[in-house]
């Protein structure tokens, strides 16, 4: 059996190819179209044989992803993909295997196996897609909706604070965390890439915009007239600049405090920057809660946008098959009719 | 050499009693591996509390092994039992209840102090060892604690080290009581202690210095033998249920040509299964301990879709916590196989205490119209076959399947003849090739005639297709919100498993008339039981049928046919009433029910007595 998933320079298979018989049936105008777009443009890049490509989702709107994609899928129950994929990749690790999920699915109902996944490691790409609100079953406050939200089941404002979805996961040990966003196709596309290129977990948090519930949500960030000042994309040993033509950028006094600086007026260069490294676990965790950072003079802080973190670490399936091979090596294959007999038997004639 | 002289007996049941701490279980079953090495018949019950070390000296903290041996063949671990080994004086108080009158007490003198006492709550200044309380059993008084400490005072070790090995004293007494061979448990101390050799010395030397001191000092009552049992003729080992599942699910997947994928979250009585299983990784087993037990059923069926025989397992809290997962595998219509290692409930109830209440939870605890068939062991050795029928009607159908066990069963050892591989039948996986894809799409929910899909796994090319939770189509597996499409899909779900009946054994019976005034039906771990009742029964003059089942869902096509050769029918359950109910809703008879509900096994007396209350007219 191969133990890792094996890539080709060809796929057998174009973006066509993918699109299932099944009519797409989410809402007109909602964020997932943009997604299942991107999935399916960059898949055949990949060099997958696209019989070996699974889709994983459990309960809620994204949820029903694997039904529009012509691969093998799973539509599972409320929180469980991780769990599910899991099973699959450790005793299949030579397949692709996607987990779809939701907000509520799977920090909600399926928080357990969502931070346990993280842990493990297993070599999945998960791709959360976060609209902060229930959609499925019609508009109430989501575990990552903010504090204060009206909705249905908050008339008076959502009592709770929400997660910060890439802040758990870096908590929980993920070894690939990473933002992108519905509306920004080419950024996408790029996120899908690199999660998929990780060896290990891969979470992608995808803002997407829940147009009948939750519309606007992270319209910020994509707007034309603000999302200069309110996004700020991330670049691997780059610093970390935003901004109308990236004007400002982000500094680090005492090695921790962010603080925004505008280059020109403040006589900053670029090299005093905070410069973005991705094996930095520390770092992520401050650039995961950046915008939480309380606005200084110069405005709010922005939020973050591309691969936070990656690092290398054991995969979970590696380290179940090689306790198997060398099960195997040490041993030699099992012979049942010695297992079944044991070291202590008598005979009755 | 003894001068003893030794006498025949042809059955001893014996129970070992001490605090958690005193290596009670390893000393019942070093004692059962020696009684099987000689050839005997016999049953165990280990009868443990859920605390792991209660404080020493307490009610709370005491442990039980109870074995039963023999030259003749037996079918319970004993109603009562003929010796009593009590390491202290809670233990005596907690476990006379067990014993027969005028059988043997053999107490560890010095488990006896004022402190002991006190904790197990004796009177002040009253010794049950030191005045006439019991002048009607034979009580032999060993100071083991002190002889032991005695023996092994030039080893170097602690008091506390020392009295490790008390227990193994006490072995060695048993063993020359009962004229046992040393070698098996000297062989199992010097490879369980291979690495503190001095600890395998001692406790070497504490056995042997036991065996010595029975056999210089005057035991009184002499010196016991228990023949062989004339048992079938082969080759034998003893085996425990849990072991014995964990062996089934390997052996079905060798004949299935399939990996095994085991999957379960810790759970008193099941989690042996897990141990065993995860030892064996050269026959190709992953295992995998899950952050909790829905994770647990819910990469057993994603391993299932990858095409391994996925296996999960748990007692009756954890199963109903995978409740939504098997759900969802029923309407997948994927193989998974689930154990339910049955504890007495509600909740967490008596965690280490066998009962089988989870019977309606097997065959009916799921949302919506979710069918699955049943099946139960009847003994620690048959867990295996029957848990290898779990897995060939799991794989053979495409369906999740139960597999109910007890604590009991779980932990409970018997002599058995086990089968060669090759008699075991082959179990035919019906997987999908690629020329299965046919003109166009594939058909992930095309049937055949026994109205059977096929299990299409990733990697194969061009038959990429999804499956989920909600309703699919008829044949092409879409999603369908169609009203008759509905109804069609739960009738034919619920064919299917029907349909297994045509592929299981017609429901025989183990002993009696084939006609006639009363049968007994019972299900799981009370098999035994019931069996040596109606033996004893029959030594009497009595004739009753017994007929046990193993397979709940669906039921054996001749069984209602088979009910109706009697004129009653009496079923003996650990729970409040369950088989009964099925088999009332099922055949319209009046089966009348018989229930004990104390976390025990029957006693054979109580079987016995039920019969003879229906036979007398006096229903419950």
């Amino acid at each position: 059996m191969a133990t890792t998933q094996t890539r080709e320079s060809i796929s057998n298979f174009t973006s066509k190819d993918l699109v299932s018989d099944q009519d797409v049936r989410w809402c007109p105008g909602c964020g997932d179209y943009s997604i299942l777009k991107q999935v399916q443009k960059v898949l055949p890049e990949l060099g997958l044989k696209k019989e070996n490509i699974v889709f994983i989702s459990g309960i809620g709107c994204s949820s029903r992803f694997p039904y529009y994609m012509n691969t093998y899928g799973m539509h599972t129950i409320h929180g469980r993909a991780t769990a599910i994929a899991t099973g699959l990749k450790v005793s299949r690790p030579e397949l692709s295997v996607w987990v779809v999920t939701g907000d509520g699915d799977s920090l909600s109902i399926g928080g357990n196996h969502f931070i346990h996944t993280l842990r493990k490691n297993p070599d999945l790409n998960v791709l959360l897609f976060n609209n902060e609100i229930y959609g499925l079953t019609k508009g109430q406050f989501s575990p990552t909706s903010p504090e204060g939200k009206v909705t249905k089941s908050s008339p008076m404002g959502s009592v709770e604070h929400p997660f910060n979805p890439l802040a758990l996961a870096l908590g929980a040990d993920a070894t690939f965390v990473a933002r992108s966003i519905d509306r920004d196709p080419k950024h996408l596309q790029d996120m899908i890439r690199r999660s998929t290129a990780h060896r290990g977990t891969s979470l992608l948090e995808i803002y997407q915009n829940c147009n009948v519930f939750n519309d606007g949500a992270f319209q910020s960030f994509t707007d034309r007239a603000s999302k200069n000042d309110h996004a700020l994309f991330l670049e691997d040993g780059k610093p970390l600049l935003f901004g109308k033509d990236n004007c400002k950028g982000i500094r680090l006094r005492d090695g921790y405090r962010p603080q925004i600086v505008d280059l020109d007026s403040d006589g900053v260069s670029e090299s005093e920057l905070w410069i973005h490294d991705e094996k930095d676990s520390l770092k992520a965790g401050m650039l995961a809660r950046l915008s939480e950072n309380e606005h200084g003079e110069k405005g709010d802080f922005p939020r973050a946008f591309g691969v936070f973190y990656a690092s290398e670490r054991s995969c979970l399936e590696e380290a179940v098959q090689s306790q198997i091979e060398n099960a195997f090596e040490r041993m030699g294959e099992g012979d049942l009719d010695l297992l079944i007999r044991g070291d202590h038997v008598w005979e009755i004639k | 050499m003894s001068k003893e002289k030794i006498q025949y007996k042809s059955n001893v049941v014996i129970r070992f009693a001490g605090d958690s701490g005193d290596g009670i279980q390893l000393t019942g079953t070093q004692f059962t591996t020696s009684s099987a090495l000689a050839g005997n018949d016999l049953a165990t019950f280990p009868d443990y509390p859920a605390e792991i070390r209660a404080p020493a000296g307490t009610m709370a903290g005491v442990s039980g092994f109870q074995l039963h041996f023999s030259s003749d063949e037996i079918y319970t671990s004993g109603d009562y039992c003929d010796v009593l080994v009590v390491m202290n004086a809670a233990a005596l108080k907690a476990s006379l209840v067990h014993l027969k009158k005028g059988g043997i007490i053999i107490a560890n003198e010095d488990g006896f102090d004022e402190k002991n006492l006190r904790l197990a709550k004796y009177p002040n200044g009253e010794n049950p060892i030191a005045n006439d309380s019991l002048s009607e059993y034979q009580v032999h008084i060993v100071p083991v604690t002190k002889l032991t400490r005695e023996c092994l005072k030039d080893t170097g070790l602690g008091f506390r080290e020392m009295d490790r090995s008390k227990n193994m004293f006490v072995l060695g007494v048993l063993y020359y009581m009962y004229n046992r061979a040393m070698d098996p448990t000297i062989n199992f101390l010097q490879s369980k202690f291979a690495r503190k050799p001095e600890v395998a010395e001692a406790n070497i030397k504490a056995l042997k210095a036991g065996y010595s001191f029975a056999d210089t000092t005057e035991i009184q009552h002499g010196r016991f033998e228990v023949k062989p049992a004339a048992l079938e003729k082969g080759i034998y080992r003893s085996i425990m249920g849990n072991q014995a599942t964990a062996f089934g699910v390997i052996a079905a997947a060798k004949r299935a040509n399939l990996p095994v994928y085991y999957a379960t979250y810790p759970i008193t009585p099941a989690s042996d299964i897990l141990h065993e299983l995860s030892r064996h990784k050269n026959f190709g087993v992953v295992t995998a301990q899950a952050e909790d037990e829905i994770a647990a059923v819910c990469s057993a069926i994603g391993a299932s879709f990858g095409g391994s025989l996925a296996v999960t397992a748990s007692a009756g809290p954890g199963i109903s916590l995978k409740t939504e997962a098997i759900s969802l595998a029923t309407i997948y219509e994927i193989p998974l196989v689930i154990c339910d290692i049955q504890r007495a409930g509600p909740s967490t109830g008596l965690p280490t205490k066998m009962e089988q209440a989870d019977l309606m939870q097997a065959i009916y605890g799921r949302p919506g119209e979710a069918p699955l068939p049943v099946v139960a062991a009847s003994s620690p050795a048959d867990c295996f076959e029957a848990v290898f029928e779990a897995c060939r009607i799991a794989l053979e159908f495409m369906t999740p399947v139960f597999f109910l066990s007890d604590g009991y069963l779980a932990n409970g050892a018997e002599p058995w003849r086990f089968p060669r591989t090759r008699d075991l039948g082959r179990i035919k996986v019906g997987f999908a090739r690629p020329e299965d894809r046919g003109n166009g799409v594939y058909l992930p929910y095309k049937r055949d005639a026994r109205l059977v899909r096929k299990w299409a796994t990733p990697g194969t090319p061009g038959l990429e297709h999804r499956i989920g939770g909600l309703e699919k189509e008829d044949i092409t597996g879409n999603v369908s919100y169609e009203p008759d499409n509905h109804e069609k899909m739960v009738r034919i779900r619920q064919q299917k498993v029907d349909n297994v009946a045509d592929h299981i054994p017609e429901q025989t019976l183990d002993s009696g008339p084939e006609k006639g005034e009363l049968l007994v039906i019972g299900w799981g771990s009370t098999y035994g039981t019931i069996k040596a009742a109606l033996k004893q029964l029959r030594e009497e003059g009595v004739d009753v049928a017994h007929a046990h089942l193993r397979y709940l869902n669906p039921f054996p096509k001749n069984l209602g046919e088979l009910i109706r050769n009697y004129d009653r029918v009496l079923v003996p359950e650990i729970n409040n009433g369950q088989l009964v109910r099925l088999l009332r809703d099922r055949f319209l008879v009046p089966a009348i029910p018989y229930n004990r509900i104390r976390g025990q096994p029957f006693a054979v007396a109580e079987i016995k007595n039920a019969v003879w209350e229906v036979l007398n007219g006096k229903t419950r």
